[in-house]
C-alpha cells in the first residue's frame, strides 16, 4: 500500500514537471471563465440562475475536451516508460503489477481532477462574483453534478488510454490511437447515430434501441447527466421536451459511466499483467 | 559465521524462443556468492534475455532458474527482489526530476532507508549535482545514478547490463573501484558485457555465450587454457642478441623478429618461467623485455571463431 502511494506521488510529481496538471488546469481555466462570461451576458433577468446556464455550456465544451485531455495525459503512460526502459527497471522492483498500473491511473486521475475542479471553481466563482444574487441562491447541486460527472469522465477515458498504452509496443502508435479513439467517442459516434436518424432506416428503429445506444457511450451518457436531470439545465438544453419514456434516470446514467470507469481499469490490469518485457 | 554452499544463481539448461527464433539454448549457469561473472558476447548473443530471465521477467521456455534460493517464475521471488539490484543497459531516467528525488523514489519503493540515498550520491561523488534536474548531468554521471539506484538497499546480488559502455577511462575505474567494494563486501555480482578489455581484472570468471550457446565458462587462465591461447614475450636488444635468442628457441618455440632489434615468442602460458629463466642463462645484453599474456578480447574473439559445433556438450 505504502508502494502504491509512492507511485501515485511520482506519477503526481512527473505530470507537474512536465507542465501538464499547468497545462491542464490553464485549459480548463480559460475555458470555464469564457463560457462563464458569454454564457451569463444574454440571460439578462430570466428565472434561471447564470451558474444552471454556466454548467449548461462547460457540459456541451467538457464533453470534447476533457476526454481529449485525458487521453493525452494516459496514452504514453506504460508505452512511454517501456521506450525509456524505466518499465523493465520497475519490474525488477518488489511492486506488483497491479500497482504500478493503478498507481499511474490513481496519479492522474488526481491531476485531472484538480485541473476540473480549479477550472470550474474559478468559473464559478466568477458568476458568483458578477451575479446579484446571494452565495446560497446560486443551484450548487447542477454545478456539484457537473464536477462529479466530468471527474467521472476522465477517469473513464485515462482508464482507455492507459489500457491502449499496455497493449501497444510504441508510443507513436498509441498516440494516433488515442485521437482515433477520441474521434470515435466524442464526434463519429453521434455524427453516426445522427445520420442513421436521419436516414429511412430510422423506421425500422424503435426508440428504444436509440435510446440505450447513445446512453452506451459515455460521453453520451455524461452529456445527458448534466443536461437532462434536471429542470432547469433540460430547459435550457432543449431536453425539456423528451417524453418520459425517452429518459433515463440520473442512476442509469451514473451506473454506465462507473461501468466504462470499470471495464478499461479492469483491462489495463489484465493486460498490463500479461504485457511482455 | 557459516556460509551457505547454495549459489546464488544457478541455471539449469535453460532455453528461450522467442517464435522460430532460438535466443538461449540448453544454457546452464552459477554463480557463487561473492563471485563476479561476466557474461560476454556479441550484441545478439542472448545476455539480455538471460539477464531478464534470471530477474524472472519472462519466463524461460525449457529450463529452471533459482535466484537466492527461489524459483524465479514462482510468486515467492517477489520477496527476493528486495536485495537484487539491476542496472539496465539502456535508460533514461525522467529528466525533469532531480537525482535525489529520482533516488528516493527508488529507495522507497526498495524499503531502504533514505539517509542510503545521501551515502550513494558521496560515494558516487555526485553530492554537487544531487540537486539538479538529470537533464543538465552528463553520460557519465548518468551512469553513476544508475548504478547508485541498483546499489540501494544493499544488495546480495548485482547485475549490470554493460555498466561501463560508453564511458571514459576515469568514470569507469570509479565505477570498478565501487564494484570492487562491493564484491568484498560478499555481494555477488554479474556483469554483462561485449566489451571485454574493459572488464579484465575484476571478474573471477567468464561465461561466453554465442548464438544463445554458452561456448566457454570458466576463469581466464581457465578459458586460456582450453584454447591454449599463447603469451608472447617481446625482447628488445641489439641485432647480435636477436640472433642469438633465435637461433637458440627457434627449433622448439614459434619465434619472429619483427624488426632488427625485436624478437617474439609465443609460448603457452605455462612455459613462460622457464623460458625466460633459460633467456637469463644466455647471459645477452637486453634493453627491454615485455610479457604479453593473452586479453580477454584475444580469447574471446578465438571463442567466437569456434565453429559452433565446438561448444562442449
Amino acid at each position: 500500500m505504502a508502494n502504491l502511494l509512492t507511485l501515485v506521488a511520482k506519477e503526481i510529481r512527473d505530470s507537474y514537471r512536465n507542465r501538464w496538471v499547468a497545462t491542464a488546469i490553464l485549459i480548463m481555466t480559460a475555458l470555464a471563465l469564457v463560457l462563464s462570461f458569454i454564457g451569463s451576458a444574454p440571460v439578462g433577468s430570466t428565472s434561471i440562475s447564470p451558474l444552471t446556464v454556466t454548467v449548461v455550456s462547460l457540459s456541451s465544451l467538457s464533453v470534447f475536451f476533457i476526454p481529449l485531455i485525458a487521453l493525452l495525459l494516459s496514452y504514453n503512460s506504460i508505452v512511454g516508460e517501456e521506450e525509456r526502459g524505466t518499465l523493465m527497471l520497475l519490474l525488477t522492483y518488489p511492486v506488483s503489477r497491479i500497482w504500478i498500473a493503478l498507481g499511474k491511473f490513481i496519479g492522474q486521475l488526481a491531476v485531472l481532477s484538480l485541473a476540473i475542479l480549479i477550472g470550474y471553481g474559478v468559473a464559478a466563482l466568477t458568476v458568483v462574483w458578477a451575479g446579484d444574487l446571494a452565495f446560497g441562491q446560486y443551484d450548487w447541486g447542477v454545478f456539484g453534478k457537473l464536477i462529479l460527472s466530468s471527474v467521472m469522465l476522465g477517469a473513464v477515458f485515462l482508464g482507455i488510454g492507459i489500457f491502449m498504452s499496455s497493449v501497444l509496443k510504441e508510443s507513436a502508435t498509441a498516440a494516433a490511437w488515442a485521437i482515433g479513439i477520441w474521434l470515435v467517442f466524442v464526434v463519429l459516434f453521434d455524427l453516426g447515430l445522427l445520420g442513421l436518424l436521419s436516414s429511412p432506416a430510422a423506421n425500422y428503429l424503435p426508440d428504444m434501441v436509440v435510446k440505450w445506444v447513445m446512453i452506451a457511450n459515455p460521453a453520451d451518457a455524461y452529456r445527458m447527466f448534466n443536461l437532462a436531470t434536471s429542470e432547469d439545465t433540460a430547459l435550457l438544453s432543449g431536453m425539456a421536451g423528451l417524453r418520459a419514456d425517452q429518459t433515463v434516470t440520473a442512476e442509469v446514467m451514473l451506473s454506465v459511466l462507473m461501468a466504462w470507469i470499470a471495464l478499461p481499469v479492469l483491462a489495463f490490469c489484465w493486460s498490463f499483467q500479461r504485457r511482455k518485457v | 559465521m557459516k556460509m551457505s554452499i547454495k549459489p546464488v544463481v544457478s541455471a539449469l539448461g535453460v532455453s528461450k524462443n522467442f517464435g522460430q527464433v532460438k535466443a538461449l539454448q540448453d544454457v546452464s549457469l552459477t554463480l557463487g556468492k561473492g563471485e563476479c561473472l561476466a557474461l560476454v558476447g556479441h550484441n545478439g548473443a542472448g545476455k539480455s534475455t538471460l539477464i531478464k530471465i534470471l530477474l524472472g521477467l519472462i519466463p524461460p521456455t525449457r529450463g529452471m532458474v533459482h535466484v537466492m534460493g527461489a524459483d524465479v517464475q514462482k510468486r515467492g521471488f517477489k520477496k527476493c527482489r528486495q536485495h537484487i539490484g539491476f542496472l539496465p543497459e539502456q535508460i533514461l531516467f525522467q529528466k525533469n526530476m532531480t537525482g535525489r528525488e529520482l533516488l528516493l523514489f527508488y529507495a522507497k519503493l526498495k524499503g531502504a532507508p533514505g539517509s542510503q540515498v545521501n551515502d550513494l550520491f558521496r560515494k558516487f561523488e555526485l553530492e554537487a549535482a544531487a540537486d539538479y534536474r538529470i537533464s543538465t548531468y552528463s553520460k557519465g554521471m548518468r551512469q553513476k545514478l544508475g548504478l547508485a539506484q541498483a546499489l540501494l538497499g544493499e544488495p546480495e546480488f548485482l547485475i549490470l547490463d554493460e555498466p561501463t559502455s560508453g564511458l571514459d577511462p576515469m568514470a569507469r575505474q570509479k565505477i570498478y573501484h565501487i564494484l570492487g567494494e562491493e564484491k568484498q563486501k560478499g555481494t555477488s555480482i554479474l556483469i554483462s558485457s561485449h566489451v571485454l578489455t574493459e572488464i579484465d581484472d575484476r571478474v573471477d570468471r567468464a561465461v561466453i555465450l554465442n548464438s544463445g550457446r554458452v561456448v566457454g565458462d570458466g576463469t581466464l587462465t581457465g578459458l586460456t587454457q582450453q584454447l591454449a591461447i599463447q603469451s608472447r614475450i617481446v625482447i628488445e636488444a641489439t641485432p647480435a642478441a636477436c640472433e642469438r635468442i633465435k637461433t637458440v628457441f627457434a627449433h622448439e618455440l614459434d619465434i619472429q623478429q619483427t624488426t632488427q632489434r625485436h624478437v617474439v615468442i609465443h609460448c603457452e602460458q605455462a612455459r613462460k618461467v622457464p623460458i625466460l629463466n633459460s633467456i637469463y642463462a644466455l647471459g645477452i645484453q637486453f634493453s627491454d623485455i615485455r610479457i604479453i599474456d593473452p586479453t580477454l578480447e584475444e580469447i574471446f574473439g578465438a571463442y567466437m571463431h569456434m565453429d559452433r559445433g565446438g561448444a562442449n556438450g
